[in-house]
């Protein structure tokens, strides 16, 4: 009878891919650890030519060729054309999934759920050409061009709102179809109609699920570039007035970096220094919303 | 003891009512993006066709009877070049002289001698352009524009036009409206996205391999996965950063093709900076890897747990069973989840800003050391143009991209269906 | 090969305890499987005899958190050792499973592969010749000769089972692990497998989990009956002649069972 050898032996093959396939997965942490570099080293730069730290976050002027280095103008408009696009996607979006969730036939969500890939799926200079040519001269007609200036953030607003619709919903669904059934049928066993189940118990139920796509809704806004990049305006401007121009802070980054800027210039540093801003902002609210998501599938998986 | 009385007959109508009401706002919630979506293609569509009223010197017609200017041969264009020039002022013998002193006519291509005819004699000006919707229904505007200009013009034309036509595809950039075009672009577009697959794919598909398969569930690894997801929500323009700090940069001397430049005929196409299609791909292709790690991911995961049992059943090592049996059942998921991926990379704009696609570029690239433009990129600064007519080309160049997103989206979902029916 | 029955063992499961993470699945499991002889292990659902039959080529621990302490001795290897390689086990340790798991290609394909895999480097006539004698003693190749390049998803349950069995012995295993390998097959079907299994231990020697008593009792020389504890750990209450098992257990629990009093 033949011997049979059953021990261990070494595959120099497979050991090599093993190393390759670790190797390639070690990728995505050099991805994070070079843009925490290159942010922070540059933003250490920009802080160590003379900007006090404590001037950047409070004064109300960006003006480099001064030597006025205030976030505020940019963080400012930032925030309000991402409230603009929250004040539209949230109920939009939030009404949508309730409806293709508790109402809909699967003819209609058959209909409806393309769209929101297609949406979601459209280039945001598509939606940066759409706010120009389109939102802003409606803008304009309705509330008169006097007060509607050509680039302004409300007309970015909008159509970041209509950008993240799509996420909304489909988040939004995902969590209030995760609701198990019998809570509904709880509701209606006491009598309650179909719409008083759907907000009063199935949503509540599904309320951390929800807040989580919101959450990545404005992370996904306050990161938006071409949509502001185009309609928003150039040129930081403190003003909460929507209808006026004023720079966001990527605006700001793609303006300065459209222009051929030279290394280790002011222009360069301060791009990095936004950069490191929108990338602490946006890594802070994604962190949020999936711990949020993480704690909501724990009560209902 | 609950007895039914008005009250509560009205109060159950009154509820109703509101669900009503809600059902309306819902519904209406969910139809709207169709409507959105549905404004915003008539938007561009409204942009991309209409009337024109054009200013011309000459009528091309009387200058080349018969057949288009363009189809004209070398011979028969200078010969037109020297019988329009000293007409007046805008065009003398000496300045189509230092033209052929500058480059010998009879060397040149017979588009360089139209474009030549084209600025100098022709001397065309779009004096207004009016959208589709504008051109069906405004018509009276537009005649009084027409007669608004009749005599500042020797010829005044006002034609319906295509902005999306063969000439889109076969200019380039140009500082005339039109005489530009998407070439350069679309090729730029193609280099690009080539590369990104080229670098991100095997790179991505290797990653979620070692994830779904290999690693253990340890604090290394566990990292390693939230990372992805984490990077995965990054805003685009931060990777731009990222490209432009170390591809652009601190890499210069490879991205810039320095290092290989004896293999090179060196010309316009060298650059000296990093600001090439390299830089650009591998800034995408780290941009678009973390979504392809997470949808090979789930694709592996689809794997059914009896085909990897019996693999190993059959004493197979695990690359063997990975390579024979997981990597050609996911397959088609994991093309699907690449081709989305790509589809982003495709429309993306803000990274490649900032790692520097050039402003104007008149040459298509021609290796991955070349300077570049994207169809994105050409859509910006068309649009960002104060002149109405760039935005109709604009217009044009955003039809041309989300055909060619719907075409790689139509693939995926073809394959996607592929897929269905091979399982069943 | 010895063709005559001897009662040596095949394999020797001493003291094997089974942990899911913190969850002990099997304790103190201690059995002899005799060379050339099918031995059937039985009890209800969730008693842990599918995780001692996956143990024996080392299966279980595709599962993640799995440990498995104890002895399997194979051919005076314990095949739990350390520097023992899996992948070698289950090359002179074959596995039939519950579900019909053909590969997604031909039926030539789904033998040829594994033979392949475990280093045969012959001509293609040669390979052809393993692959006709396999369906052959699977009981199969009268149905798929004229189809040997279909895909085998196209056969039928029972006929992609036997392609299964044929797959497995195509490698020349020694031993034959059936893990309730006619659940999912019609009483037919069954059958055939039931027959093919008489003739198979003749070269092989063949574990069966099984739910099917009838089966056991069918086809096995020596059973053994699982239960589980109160902490829902699995135990081995009783190993015997199948005779001794059906007609006169000792145990109590191992009567109640067979006469179909509970499980």
């Amino acid at each position: 009878m033949e011997y049979k050898n059953l021990k261990k032996r070494v595959r120099v093959n497979e050991l090599f891919i093993n190393i390759i396939l670790f190797v390639s997965s070690i990728t995505s942490i050099l991805i994070t650890l070079g843009i925490v570099f290159e942010l922070g080293k540059e933003s250490i730069l920009f802080f160590k030519s003379g900007v006090s730290i404590l001037k950047f976050f409070t004064s109300t002027e960006w003006q480099p060729a001064i030597g006025n280095f205030g976030i505020l103008p940019l963080l400012n408009s930032t925030l309000i054309t991402s409230l603009i696009a929250m004040l539209i996607s949230v109920p939009f979006g939030l009404f949508a999934a309730i409806y293709l969730s508790e109402y809909a036939s699967d003819k209609v969500r058959s209909i409806v759920k393309p769209v929101l890939e297609i949406l979601a799926g459209i280039p945001t200079i598509v939606y940066g050409f759409f706010a120009l040519t389109f939102i802003t001269p409606v803008l304009q007609k309705v509330f008169g061009e006097d007060i509607v200036e050509i680039y302004n953030m409300a007309s970015a607003g909008i159509a970041m709102g209509i950008l993240i619709i799509p996420l909304i919903t489909t988040m939004s669904e995902d969590a209030l179809k995760s609701v198990p059934k019998s809570l509904r049928e709880g509701a209606y066993g006491l009598g309650a109609t179909k719409f008083e189940t759907s907000t009063k118990i199935v949503f509540p139920a599904a309320i951390s699920g929800i807040a989580a796509a919101v959450i990545i809704g404005l992370s996904r806004a306050v990161g938006e570039t071409m949509i502001v990049a185009l309609a928003a305006g150039s040129g930081p401007n403190f003003t909460f007035n929507p209808f006026r121009a004023a720079e966001t802070m990527t605006g700001y980054m793609v303006r300065i970096s459209g222009g051929d800027v030279g290394y280790d210039t002011f222009d360069y540093n301060s791009i990095f220094v936004i950069g490191l801003l929108l990338f602490i902002v946006t890594l802070g609210l994604n962190i949020l919303s999936r711990h949020i998501i993480k704690k909501f599938r724990e009560v209902y998986d | 003891m609950i007895t039914l009385n008005k009250d509560h007959i009205n109060n159950i109508k009154t509820r109703n009512f509101k669900g009503k009401i809600w059902y309306i706002v819902f519904i209406s919630s969910a139809v709207i993006s169709i409507v959105f979506l549905s404004i915003l293609i008539l938007s561009i569509i409204n942009n991309t066709f209409g009337i024109i009223i054009l200013g011309l010197k000459y009528n091309p017609e009387t200058v080349s009877p018969g057949k288009p200017l363009i189809k004209n041969s070398r011979d028969e264009l200078i010969k037109l070049l020297n019988d329009y020039s000293g007409i007046d002022d805008d065009f003398t013998p000496a300045m189509l002289k230092t033209l052929n002193n500058e480059k010998d006519l009879s060397l040149r291509t017979e588009k360089d001698l139209y474009m030549i005819f084209f600025n100098n004699v022709l001397q065309p000006e779009i004096i207004r352009t009016f959208s589709l919707l504008e051109s069906v229904f405004n018509k009276n505007i537009i005649i009084e524009e027409y007669n608004l200009n009749k005599d500042s013009y020797p010829i005044l034309r006002m034609e319906f036009k295509s902005w999306l036509n063969p000439g889109l595809f076969i200019n380039t950039q140009s500082s005339h409206p039109l005489l530009s075009g998407i070439r350069t672009a679309f090729f730029g577009t193609l280099w690009m996205v080539f590369l990104t697959v080229l670098l991100a794919m095997p790179l991505g598909i290797s990653a979620a391999i070692y994830l779904e398969l290999y690693a253990k569930d340890n604090m290394l690894n566990r990292l390693i996965q939230v990372n992805i997801y984490n990077l995965a929500g990054v805003p685009s323009i931060i990777f731009g950063l990222l490209g432009l700090a170390v591809f652009v940069r601190m890499l210069e001397p490879v991205t810039s093709g320095q290092f290989l430049r004896f293999l090179f005929k060196s010309g316009e196409q060298t650059t000296l900076n990093g600001r090439t299609i390299i830089s650009a791909g591998l800034t995408l292709a780290i941009m678009v890897l973390p979504i392809i790690i997470i949808n090979t991911q789930e694709a592996i995961r689809a794997v059914p747990s009896t085909l990897i049992d019996s693999s190993y059943g059959l004493g197979a090592t695990k690359w063997q069973t990975i390579w024979h049996h997981i990597l050609p059942y996911s397959f088609d998921r994991i093309l699907t989840g690449t081709i989305l991926a790509v589809s982003r990379a495709i429309g993306e704009t803000a990274p490649l800003v900032v790692v520097g696609a050039s402003t104007f570029i008149v040459f298509d690239p021609v290796s991955i050391f070349s300077k570049f433009t994207v169809l994105p990129i050409q859509i910006y600064q068309w649009t960002a143009r104060p002149q109405a007519e760039f935005r109709n080309l604009a217009a044009s160049a955003i039809v041309v991209l989300l055909i060619l997103l719907l075409t790689l989206n139509l693939t995926a979902i073809i394959l996607r269906e592929r897929t269905v029916k091979k399982r069943v | 090969m010895s063709d005559f029955k001897t009662d040596k063992y095949s394999v020797e499961l001493k003291n094997l305890n089974i942990f899911y993470g913190n969850f002990q699945a099997v304790k103190n499991v201690n059995i002899g499987f005799k060379k050339n002889r099918i031995t059937a292990l039985i009890g209800p659902s969730g008693c842990g005899k599918s995780t001692v039959i996956r143990s024996i080529n080392r299966m279980n621990e595709l599962i993640p958190n799995t440990r498995t302490e104890g002895e399997i001795i194979f051919n005076d290897f314990n095949i739990l050792n350390s520097d023992i390689d899996p992948v070698e086990v289950r090359k002179y340790i074959g596995m039939v499973f519950q579900k019909p798991n053909p590969f997604p290609k031909t039926i030539y394909e789904n033998i040829s592969w594994g033979v392949k895999i475990n280093g045969f480097k012959g001509s293609r006539h040669k390979l052809d010749v393993i692959v006709e004698k396999s369906l052959k003693d699977a009981a199969i190749w009268d149905e798929v000769k004229d189809k040997l390049h279909h895909n085998a998803l196209k056969l039928s349950g029972g006929q992609q089972q036997r392609l299964c069995i044929a797959r497995a012995i195509a490698a020349e295993p020694e031993v034959l692990l059936m893990d309730e390998p006619c659940s999912a097959l019609d009483p037919v079907a069954t059958l055939k497998i039931e027959d093919l299994m008489m003739k198979l231990s003749e070269k092989y020697t063949i574990i069966i989990v099984t739910h099917n008593m009838g089966q056991a009792s069918r086809v096995s020389y020596e059973t053994g009956f699982f239960m589980v504890d109160e902490n829902k750990t699995g135990f081995l209450v009783e190993f015997d002649k199948t005779e001794k098992i059906f007609v006169n257990p000792v145990n109590k629990k191992t009567e109640d069972y067979i006469s179909g009093r509970f499980g």
